[in-house]
């Protein structure tokens, strides 16, 4: 099979105006992939899907990702030249940058016809809250159809084009979306058999707190 | 019964009743023949929710066989079940169905928390979409333990319910929930709210047990 | 019909609603079955809209036993989130295990000592043996065979659960396989427990297939109905022997060609037709298929370590990075989508469901059958709710 960059060159070709990059994967199983636009995913996924040297007949799975917004702390080291006219010193200067928060959907395709794979290809939304709309993939496989529903459901990512874009695990009134790193989770821990972990800490903000009587403040020998 | 001594009786000893038996004659009390056929005649109901339903198959199955306890009726329809087995995770999009099947369930009937989901959300208390045991709704009469219980455990805690209800008095303050019209049998079924189920618990059945938190704690 | 045929463009188009004979046309019904109904297999339902006793409409309405796997996964270490696979698909734990192992080993560069390949692959086709007796069981159950079916296909689980347990120390959650090997090395005795079953398994299979495959009436009910074409098949991303039963050949064990199943002489039997009945054959001949890798594994099984020396099993941190792993599961392609930030928790964690996925086509199968192939429409599309709501 092509690799990334043989594919991505291929596309831009065919598809003049498309950006389209490479995401490595610094990993081992260093399975990279490609981040396509939205105005051209889906020409491109249907290019994908009839292209007889790639024929990716296949979409087996469907991620959605959650990337919060992040500061990033970097140091870097710069040679900072002596005003007195002596050898350069070198200073460690930290940079800060905010990476703006995301919500991305991963698409595996792999080929029946030829068995080969996979494919990895990336959406992106502009950012979590207004822009969360990414083209929907499930008109040309229709194997997205509950996946793409799923990731609606649990990161809030709207599928443009989609048929029947609907909450598909949780209850219809629900409002929240529980698999982004920041949904906080009903506390309905009240009382707990076996707390340990995470579950304790949780658990204790229900224990009333210990009598003042017992707290050692005067020094008194504790029974 | 109009002519019945004005004086209650003395009870009838279990070595009069062994000798008459001897003789071919069966003596019994309504109370004993109620709860003798309640509980040998235990029909679950045909619900399965998540791993543990495998394990409550395989004990209705040969090698488990739970038709020698009297219930491998399982009953479809809850309409016609005595016995709601909570055989998994109860989620909280799934509990109001749940509480709706107890609800539909006719009197006198059980509930067995089977595993450690039912009894308190498990291994997957955690969950956003989790409920923390199926108690906080409807009220268990046995919890078996396990993750899952093995069918010998399923069977154990049949046995339970069956010796629970060989206990009960039919009448009297002590007498079982259906036997009283002072009791509540329905519970309140919760609805969908927009970030969890409303109420999160039925008061009636279930409050959280006060512990004081240890200094150290 | 080759594949290379099949033009993907004419797999498209969602629900195609019947065309509804005029002259006795009243109103349409609608219907939800589940979550609690003896023939959904668990927690699942559907709504299905029916026009007489004829399915117009199928919507299938999941998330009645969705448990946050995935979320808990995120706050669990790579480690931890092994017992946890197996509730997902809790027929088939040894499976679950491998795909997330394999997964894991991917992500992290782990390699795997012999011995314990061909643990897993034994393992694994013992698992499939259950799973296809199981369903078997359970389709014939769905069909209105009450009792004798299922009850056959319990006994024999009950000894490979014996086998699982004298393993693994649990029947059903094996918690078994670790990222670079397996917990506990197999005993020769353990062993030879395996020789005899997969000995006895044919026996079984002819006794079963006496009472089943050739029965009249099974033939009548299942033949034609649920019919799926390739195309669709395809498109719809159907794995497992749900897409060989419509005679797409496409079996991870031969193509990705994990672990030592290159090492192995089996055929993959395909279907023709698919409809239930071929759905129910892919699955006898599958397991006639897993006999013959288990004589060949249990034969040639090589001494040594269970365990990669190197791998760490506390303290376990994969560099950062993702990685797709999947292998061919009794349902069809269980995968595990990781991703790593460094830490020891990944940061995110995906499963791929196949009997979720398999579920897509499930209205247009349905589609002018009536209600009771419905159910055993569902019945042959081999679902477990743990999986498919996780």
């Amino acid at each position: 099979m092509e690799t990334v960059e043989q594919i991505r060159d291929r596309l831009l070709a065919r598809f003049p105006g498309a950006e389209i990059s490479v995401i490595t994967n610094p990993g081992v199983a260093a399975q990279h992939s490609l981040l396509l636009d939205h105005a051209h995913a889906r020409a491109i996924a249907e290019f994908l899907r009839d292209d007889t040297t790639l024929k990716l007949d296949q979409c087996s799975n469907v991620t959605g990702i959650d990337w919060p917004e992040k500061k990033i702390t970097e140091t870097s080291k710069v040679s900072v030249p002596d005003p007195a006219g002596g050898p350069a010193k070198v200073v460690e200067q930290k940079t800060e940058r905010v990476q703006p928060g995301m919500l991305e959907v991963v698409y595996h395709l792999y080929s029946i016809a030829l068995r080969h794979g996979p494919v990895i290809l990336r959406l992106r939304t502009g950012n979590r809250t207004d822009q969360v709309t990414v083209p929907s993939l499930t008109p040309v496989w229709r194997a997205c159809e509950f996946q793409e529903r799923e990731v609606f459901d649990l990161y809030g990512v709207k599928f443009d084009g989609h048929p029947d874009l609907r909450r598909i695990l949780m209850w219809d009134e629900f409002k929240d979306f529980p698999m982004r790193k920041d949904y906080v989770e009903p506390d309905d821990y009240e009382w707990e058999p076996t707390p340990h972990g995470v579950v304790l800490e949780k658990a204790k903000a229900h224990y009333p707190a210990p009598p003042p009587a017992a707290a050692p403040a005067t020094g008194g020998a504790k029974p | 019964m109009s002519d019945a001594a004005p004086t209650t009786p003395a009870p009838i000893s279990d070595a009069e009743r062994a000798e008459l038996r001897r003789h071919g004659i069966l003596l019994t009390s309504l109370q004993e023949l109620y709860t003798w056929g309640c509980s040998n005649s235990v029909w679950p109901l045909n619900f399965g929710l998540a791993c543990c339903a495998i394990e409550m198959i395989a004990a209705s199955m040969a090698k488990f066989d739970i038709a020698r306890f009297g219930s491998e009726v399982f009953r479809p329809s809850p309409r016609q079940a005595d016995l709601l087995i909570v055989s998994g995770t109860v989620t909280k999009k799934m509990a109001p169905q749940v509480i709706r099947l107890w609800n539909q369930m006719p009197e006198p009937k059980y509930c067995i928390a089977m595993g450690a989901c039912a009894i308190s959300g498990g291994p997957f208390k955690q969950g956003y979409n989790v409920l923390k045991g199926v108690d906080r709704f409807i009220p268990v009469d046995i919890y078996i333990p396990g993750c899952p219980p093995r069918p010998e455990a399923l069977l154990h805690g049949l046995l339970e319910i069956q010796k629970k209800i060989k206990g009960f008095q039919i009448a009297g303050p002590d007498a079982p929930r259906h036997l009283r019209s002072d009791l509540e049998c329905n519970c309140p079924v919760p609805e969908f709210g927009a970030h969890d189920i409303e109420p999160t618990a039925n008061p009636k059945v279930w409050t959280a047990p006060v512990i004081v938190r240890s200094e150290k704690g | 019909m080759s594949i290379s045929d099949l033009s993907p463009l004419s797999a498209q188009g969602g629900s195609h609603v019947r065309a509804v004979h005029d002259e006795f046309h009243g109103d349409l019904l609608e219907v939800s079955m589940g979550p609690h109904h003896p023939s959904t297999h668990g927690v699942f339902r559907m709504i299905v809209t029916l026009d007489g006793e004829t399915i117009v409409k199928l919507k299938p309405v999941f998330g009645y036993l969705h448990r946050n796997h995935e979320k808990i996964g995120e706050g669990t270490t790579y480690l931890g989130s092994m017992p946890y696979t197996d509730r997902l698909d809790y027929l088939c734990s040894m499976t679950n295990n491998w795909a997330y192992a394999i997964a894991v080993e991917k992500l992290a560069g782990q390699p795997v000592p012999e011995r314990a390949e061909y643990v897993r692959v034994i393992l694994a086709e013992i698992t499939r043996l259950l799973n296809h007796t199981c369903l078997a069981g359970f389709l014939m159950q769905d069909l209105g065979c009450s009792g004798t079916p299922l009850m056959y296909a319990f006994r024999e689980r009950e000894y490979i659960l014996d086998l699982f347990e004298s393993l693994s120390g649990s029947r059903m959650m094996c918690n078994y396989q670790r990222f670079g090997g397996c917990r506990v090395d197999p005993s020769a005795d353990w062993l030879e427990g395996a020789k005899k079953l997969t000995d006895r398994y044919g026996a079984f299979l002819d006794e079963f297939e006496a009472l089943l495959t050739g029965n009249e009436i099974i033939m009548t009910r299942t033949q034609g109905v649920g019919r799926l074409s390739p195309e669709l098949a395809i498109a719809a991303g159907i794995t497992g022997p749900m897409l060989r039963a419509t005679g797409v050949n496409y079996d991870l064990r031969k193509v990705d060609g994990y672990g030592v199943y290159p090492r192995f002489d089996f055929r993959v039997p395909l279907g023709a037709h698919g409809d239930v009945y071929d759905r129910y054959m892919i699955r006898i001949l599958e397991m006639r298929e897993s006999i013959k890798i288990l004589q060949q594994a249990l034969a040639s099984i090589p001494t040594g370590p269970i365990m990669d020396p190197k791998a760490k099993l506390r303290g376990f941190r994969p560099k950062a990075g993702e990685a797709y792993g999947r292998i061919e599961g009794p349902k069809g392609e269980i995968g595990f989508h990781l991703v790593s930030d460094g830490s020891p928790n990944p940061y995110r964690y995906r499963v791929r469901p196949p009997s979720f996925i398999n579920l897509t086509v499930l209205e247009d199968m349905c589609l002018g059958h009536t209600v009771a192939d419905a159910v055993i429409i569902l019945g042959s599309v081999d679902i477990v709710l743990g999986e498919v709501d996780r």
